[in-house]
């Protein structure tokens, strides 16, 4: 997300009606949780979480990540009191949350959980209306405010009367979303929120909550064992190793570039030389192409590109040489479009076609050229030869 | 039937008696169990004594908690009490065990996304937890309540019962029309009590009859 590190807003954090703590502004990022020295050791002898020390940042999304027993969960879990710490302290806000009563910290903190919880006794919109009825507020504004937060998930209106078994996963996770929000808490907690929809499912979510963040600029904590959800959601990313102990934390541009030690190598996966093209946004010539609409007769030597009248590509008519008449099902179909995202797509968008050619399309999806893989390679060395750190 | 128009008041008079004899036990030994069952729900050791100690007082006859009861509490010989307390008993033995696993049901991450909301314990149990346990608590209310209607007649013996006494006296004074007209009476009752605890049932629970 170009421009999010950027984002580090002031504000204070209200709980039931009065300011907890001071605002913290040091060198321009505050700080709103912090963990200091934090242990969690169970009955059973385990150490779920072993001396963590990390800070979030305020108006982030930062994701803790690891595999299964990791101490990731039980670390969000720390901050609202669901789970106490054996020792140690964690801060949100400046103030130490064992010195807040459970009930009213909670109330304060946004809370998504996997499967979204919903009450299946309550509407949508009394689902949603939780906390701030907790809180004390009047029905009538309650209610006004969950049909808002409905809409701001982008849920119709009229799902507000529905109970959630009538909603899809997806459906009831948005809910789950709206009801963490209604209060407008400033630190909200995920805890592995979208890993019970499918692939399609949980991108919509993702890019969702990206969106719901540069409008709300909340302070995230978002917990996952996918580190794919990981790097695409996280300004910065805690990579749990087993044991509970920290392993990285760190942008996800340097967990890829400069990954700490082996486990978090092996941890990022095999195809990080891939992934870190993400965050790359250099330039990538863009070559002309010869086009074709369907239907022209055309004398053809090489690959071309055959577009509608609006200009969008529609495939490949291979390269025979003579004269044709363009027609549908001569079509060979393209790979990925490239529209100036990042490195990775245009790579993608070459290495995917069927001409080795990546179609480069503007917003309005019309083609305007072509780009190669050797020109995404000579960019990326021109780069670091120049010392640049994908960001 | 012909005994139940021509002995019409006394009918009434009758079923007044047999309704209170077992509404009052059936509410007040649910009243009783929603405690002890959330507390077995909560604590597997409560667990193993209260469920063993359930079956093993349903399993007293009747008719001899009934006649021992007035031993027990002191109290008169015709009072309605000696009725009414072990059919309470029998509705707590019954009704524990809905209680808990209906409460045992709620799923563990609504309870754990009530916790997160910032919810107290006594709100939780009365907004989230009970609700959730109520289409299975009255399923087992239903049959308690089915149950009583039908034990009340035992207390005859101790001239007490309701329709019971219609048993008692027809059968004496070889009248079988009047033995039927309890058990008419009896069998109404119960149908009539069953229904009305559904309907209650499904006006509570409206969620838990929609589909997707």
């Amino acid at each position: 997300m170009p421009g999010y590190a950027e984002r580090v807003k002031v504000f204070g954090i209200y709980i039931q009606g009065g300011p907890i703590g001071v605002v913290v502004a040091t060198g321009g990022i505050r700080r709103v949780i912090e963990f200091r020295a934090v242990t969690k050791r169970f009955e059973d002898g385990t150490i779920a979480v072993d001396e963590l020390d990390l800070a979030v940042e305020a108006g982030t999304i930062t994701v803790f990540v690891g595999p299964s027993g990791c101490g990731k969960t039980t670390s969000l879990r720390m901050v609202n009191r669901m789970i106490d710490p054996t020792s140690g302290t964690i801060l949100v806000d400046g103030k130490d949350v064992l010195t807040v009563d459970p009930p009213t910290l909670r109330r304060g903190i946004g809370y998504v959980i996997q499967q979204a919880g919903l009450f299946p006794h309550r509407t949508v919109l009394d689902n949603i209306a939780t906390v701030p009825l907790l809180s004390g507020w009047d029905k009538r504004k309650a209610r006004t405010r969950a049909a808002e937060l409905l809409e701001i998930v982008g849920l119709d209106a009229n799902f507000g009367k529905r109970y959630p078994a009538q909603l899809s996963g997806g459906q009831q996770q948005r809910v789950g979303v709206a009801r963490a929000l209604a209060a407008d808490p400033p630190v909200l907690l995920m805890d592995e929120p979208f890993s019970a929809v499918d692939p399609v499912v949980r991108e919509d979510l993702q890019n969702e909550l990206l969106r719901l963040q540069a409008e709300l600029d909340k302070t995230i904590v978002f917990v996952t064992h996918d580190i794919d959800e990981a790097l695409k959601l996280g300004e910065r990313v805690a990579v749990f190793q087993t044991g509970g102990h920290l392993a990285q934390y760190a942008k996800p541009t340097e967990l890829l570039s400069a990954p700490a030690n082996d486990f978090v190598a092996s941890f990022v996966g095999r195809d990080r030389g891939y992934r870190t093209l993400t965050f790359l946004h250099a330039e990538v010539p863009v070559h002309p192409v010869a086009t074709a609409k369907l239907g022209e007769r055309v004398t053809i030597t090489d690959w071309t590109l055959v577009v509608d009248e609006q200009n969008r590509p529609r495939g490949w008519l291979s390269g025979v040489d003579g004269e044709v008449e363009v027609s549908e099902r001569d079509l060979v179909s393209g790979g990925s479009l490239y529209d100036g995202s990042s490195l990775r797509g245009a790579l993608d968008a070459a290495l995917s076609s069927p001409s080795a050619l990546g179609v480069v399309v503007d917003d309005a999806g019309a083609v305007t050229g072509v780009v190669k893989a050797d020109d995404v390679i000579q960019a990326l060395a021109k780069a670091r030869a120049a010392g640049e750190v994908p960001k | 039937m012909t005994w139940i128009f021509e002995n019409w008041e006394r009918f009434w008079e009758v079923t007044a008696v047999h309704l209170r004899l077992s509404v009052v036990p059936v509410l007040a030994g649910f009243a009783l169990s929603i405690p002890l069952g959330w507390w077995a729900s909560r604590s597997p050791k409560a667990r193993l004594v209260l469920f063993p100690f359930a079956n093993v007082l349903f399993t007293i006859p009747s008719i001899a908690l009934i006649v021992i009861t007035p031993v027990l509490i002191g109290t008169k010989i015709l009072d309605e009490i000696n009725v009414i307390v072990p059919l309470t008993v029998y509705t707590v033995a019954l009704m524990i065990r809905s209680v808990a696993d209906a409460l045992s049901a709620v799923p563990g991450n609504v309870v754990a996304a009530a916790n997160a909301m910032g919810f107290r314990p006594l709100r939780r149990f009365l907004t989230v937890d009970f609700p959730l346990a109520l289409p299975v608590t009255i399923a087992g209310l239903r049959v308690a309540t089915v149950s009583n209607i039908s034990m009340v007649s035992v207390g005859a013996l101790v001239g007490l019962g309701g329709y019971g006494q219609l048993f008692t006296e027809g059968y004496q004074t070889d009248n079988t029309d009047k033995v039927l007209a309890g058990l008419i009476g009896t069998v109404v009752l119960a149908v009539l009590a069953d229904g009305l605890l559904l309907l209650i049932g499904r006006l509570l629970t409206p969620w838990a009859r929609v589909g997707r």
